[in-house]
């Protein structure tokens, strides 16, 4: 048997999501690896159009139509009924959408925290009774097939308000979304991705609609809940701070491929891509010079239709080479567990 | 010849001087909508821009920023205070107290940028239209000088004048912004009130917009006031920065001062909670609980006091005053005195 920390808990191999619209081909997801340890935070960071949220769905198996899987492996190891290590390996990619298995996967063992906990908790019901409902459906699965009663999964809901630190827990699990406040919102819809105890959190954008302060709340919540639950989380964000403060291994994505990937300390401190380069120079910060002009990526972001050829990034790349127009730079290794997709550090031509 | 330079910095010169301004919502109940109760959304803000200066507003939703800003854009009315406004014609007006009959001379030199790119465009306007609209509002120009006019402003904004014929929905949430600065800059106004331009930008279009927003503020000699919860972008923008709690100002200082020495606990506790861009210095740690009391039942005495790690018997009962603390540094705090050196121990 091998050690449960060696093997990826999910394994994305060239991943491929294509929207077939009308007016041409958009390829949202374009050929993205990264792997997810058991445990660990993993970093997904990129502007708008990157294919970062694809990128989830596809995991989830939540692509709407017209887009579609083209290509690529989701290997995901599933959670044995009544153990916590160990479990066959599937590929996601392969299962229907509808199908029991997915079902079974989805919010058992991967969950999703939304970006609007508003939008996600339907106001006709109290938020307990939502979780509750996801309890009853999946938590027979790993208390050895027995089923739980309502009475048993309400406690569970309260046990679960209180460890997301909802105060009042016994009132509050009867109130409606829109009675609580989007920081005890937000609370909530953790207390419902962890319901049934998932191996892998999705969190995406999870504390872009909510204030400063509450959002410290809510990632230092996150922090702790993942060191309670070794439960390891794909954070999606667009913010470099976020992710300095919650990552150890970031992604960083642009276009719909991978331009970096690496531990947090090193794409910080050491990035090898010129995007992470310039991405992290375009961010005001709290030390350093004010009312001065930020170094700026040149260019705009290319149309979904009008993808450059070669490099996706070498239009607006400071160090722009003949060959980056020509083909597409491979993920090679530059560091012990760094690596980036960009002719400076290809020693051969090694392209696709 | 070069106009002569005065060999001491000259004392600012104020555009704007909001005193004790106020804004209640009634809260109403029954078919009768009886007055039950009001939400003091500002509840007596004090401050000074003065001409040419970026002064951001900050503070956490609900705090009465927006509501302060469109007070001053008179786009609703304040039900108490002065805003007394140094007009480009040397008067000085209370924009407060006007009729909207002599508000509308004033219009033109007071303009706002607003957040959503996407929301605040009309999509069945060319961006001709778009931009030129608050020239033919404010009866300036014929068709052909509005046309003149948007070419330059779209150049001055970098973009191309040839746009001026296509639809807002043909281009990205960077570009669309930076229409909304043009059409802002179409009247050619004194003051511009930018109520978080950035906050639904990229990353790397957020930087661009800000490079934008300073550019033209050096270019035109504007007067901003900027109004956002990013604090590191108000940080980079702003000359002076005023934050709000609760429909009150609780410090206003200059950006060095108040990032170096916050005299108030909230906005030190502001400042903890912005996530670092930087895994070796830990933030969000040590961070502010509670939540924002509701501005229609405010807590005794300092409204701050149930959610500060040092608040005392005095807190609880006797309300703070907004004191200068330092030349030009105001905190509303019994202890502002002792602060930082308090936080840190």
């Amino acid at each position: 048997m091998t050690s449960d920390t060696a093997v990826p808990l999910l394994s994305v191999r060239d991943l491929r999501v294509s929207f077939t619209l009308d007016d041409g081909l958009v390829r949202a997801v374009d050929g993205t690896s990264f792997d997810v340890m058991p445990g660990q935070v993993l970093g997904i960071v990129g502007e708008s159009g990157c294919g970062k949220s694809v990128t989830m769905k596809a995991i989830l198996q939540l692509v709407d139509r017209p887009g579609k899987i083209t290509n690529g492996q989701i290997m995901f190891r599933r959670r044995p009924p009544g153990q916590e290590a160990g479990g066959e390996v599937v590929d996601l990619a392969l299962l229907p959408p509808k199908g029991a298995v997915m079902r079974e996967i989805r919010g058992a063992e991967i969950a999703l925290i939304p970006q609007e906990p508003m939008a996600s908790f339907s106001p006709v019901h109290t938020v307990g009774d939502q979780i509750i409902e996801a309890i009853m459906l999946h938590g027979h699965r790993w208390d050895a097939g027995r089923r739980i009663t309502r009475a048993q999964a309400r406690d569970i809901t309260i046990g679960l308000f209180r460890d997301v630190g909802i105060s009042m827990p016994e009132q509050r699990i009867d109130a409606y979304s829109w009675q609580l406040s989007g920081g005890l919102r937000q609370r909530a819809m953790i207390a419902m991705a962890l319901s049934c105890k998932p191996r892998l959190l999705i969190a995406d954008e999870p504390t872009t609609a909510i204030d400063v302060t509450t959002q410290a709340q809510v990632l230092a919540l996150l922090r702790d809940l993942q060191h309670k639950y070794n439960t390891a989380i794909i954070f999606i964000t667009h913010d470099l701070g976020v992710i300095a403060q919650m990552a150890s291994y970031v992604v960083v994505m642009y276009l719909g491929r991978v331009m970096e990937q690496g531990p947090v300390d090193e794409i910080f401190h050491a990035p090898a891509h010129p995007y992470t380069r310039a991405l992290l120079r375009s961010i005001p910060g709290l030390t350093g010079a004010t009312r001065t002009a930020l170094p700026v990526i040149s260019g705009t972001l290319p149309h979904p239709f009008n993808r450059p050829a070669g490099c996706p990034f070498h239009p607006r790349c400071p160090d722009v080479m003949a060959r980056c127009a020509e083909a597409v730079p491979n993920l090679e290794p530059v560091g012990p567990y760094q690596a980036a997709s960009c002719f400076l550090h290809h020693a051969e031509a090694s392209a696709t | 010849m070069t106009e002569p330079t005065s060999p001491v910095p000259l004392p600012p010169v104020p555009l704007l001087d909001v005193r004790g301004l106020q804004k209640f919502f009634p809260i109403t109940k029954g078919f009768l909508q009886r007055v039950t109760g009001q939400v003091r959304a500002v509840d007596g803000v004090d401050f000074t821009i003065h001409e040419g200066e970026t002064l951001g507003l900050v503070g956490e939703s609900g705090c009465g920023k927006t509501t302060a800003s469109r007070c001053i854009l008179r786009a609703i009315d304040p039900t108490g205070g002065e805003i007394r406004y140094h007009t480009r014609a040397g008067d000085i007006v209370d924009l407060a107290a006007l009729s909207p009959a002599e508000l509308l001379p004033l219009r033109a030199e007071i303009q706002m940028i607003f957040q959503d790119p996407f929301g605040s465009l009309n999509p069945r306007m060319t961006l001709l239209d778009n931009v030129g609209e608050p020239l033919l509002v404010n009866g300036m120009g014929n068709r052909g000088e509005r046309t003149d006019r948007v070419a330059e402003l779209l150049r001055l904004v970098g973009l191309r004048p040839e746009f001026m014929h296509r639809f807002p929905h043909a281009f990205s949430g960077g570009q669309r912004q930076r229409i909304g600065i043009a059409r802002a800059l179409a009247t050619n106004p004194r003051l511009v009130v930018a109520d978080e331009p950035v906050s639904a930008l990229d990353v790397s279009v957020q930087a661009q917009v800000l490079n934008l927003l300073l550019e033209l503020q050096s270019r035109l000699k504007l007067t901003f006031l900027f109004v956002a919860h990013d604090l590191s972008v108000v940080r980079h923008i702003s000359d002076r920065i005023a934050v709000m709690y609760v429909g009150q100002l609780v410090e206003l200082a200059p950006t060095d001062a108040i990032f170096r020495h916050p005299r108030h606990p909230y906005t030190a506790a502001l400042m903890r909670a912005v996530p670092v861009a930087d895994p070796r210095v830990r933030t969000i740690d040590g961070i502010l609980g509670g939540e924002v009391p509701s501005p229609a039942a405010p807590p005794s005495g300092c409204y701050f006091h149930p959610r500060c790690r040092h608040a005392e018997a005095r807190c609880m009962q006797e309300t703070p005053e907004l004191r200068e603390i330092t030349p030009g540094h105001f905190a509303r705090c019994h202890f502002a005195e002792l602060w930082p050196e308090r936080d840190a121990a």
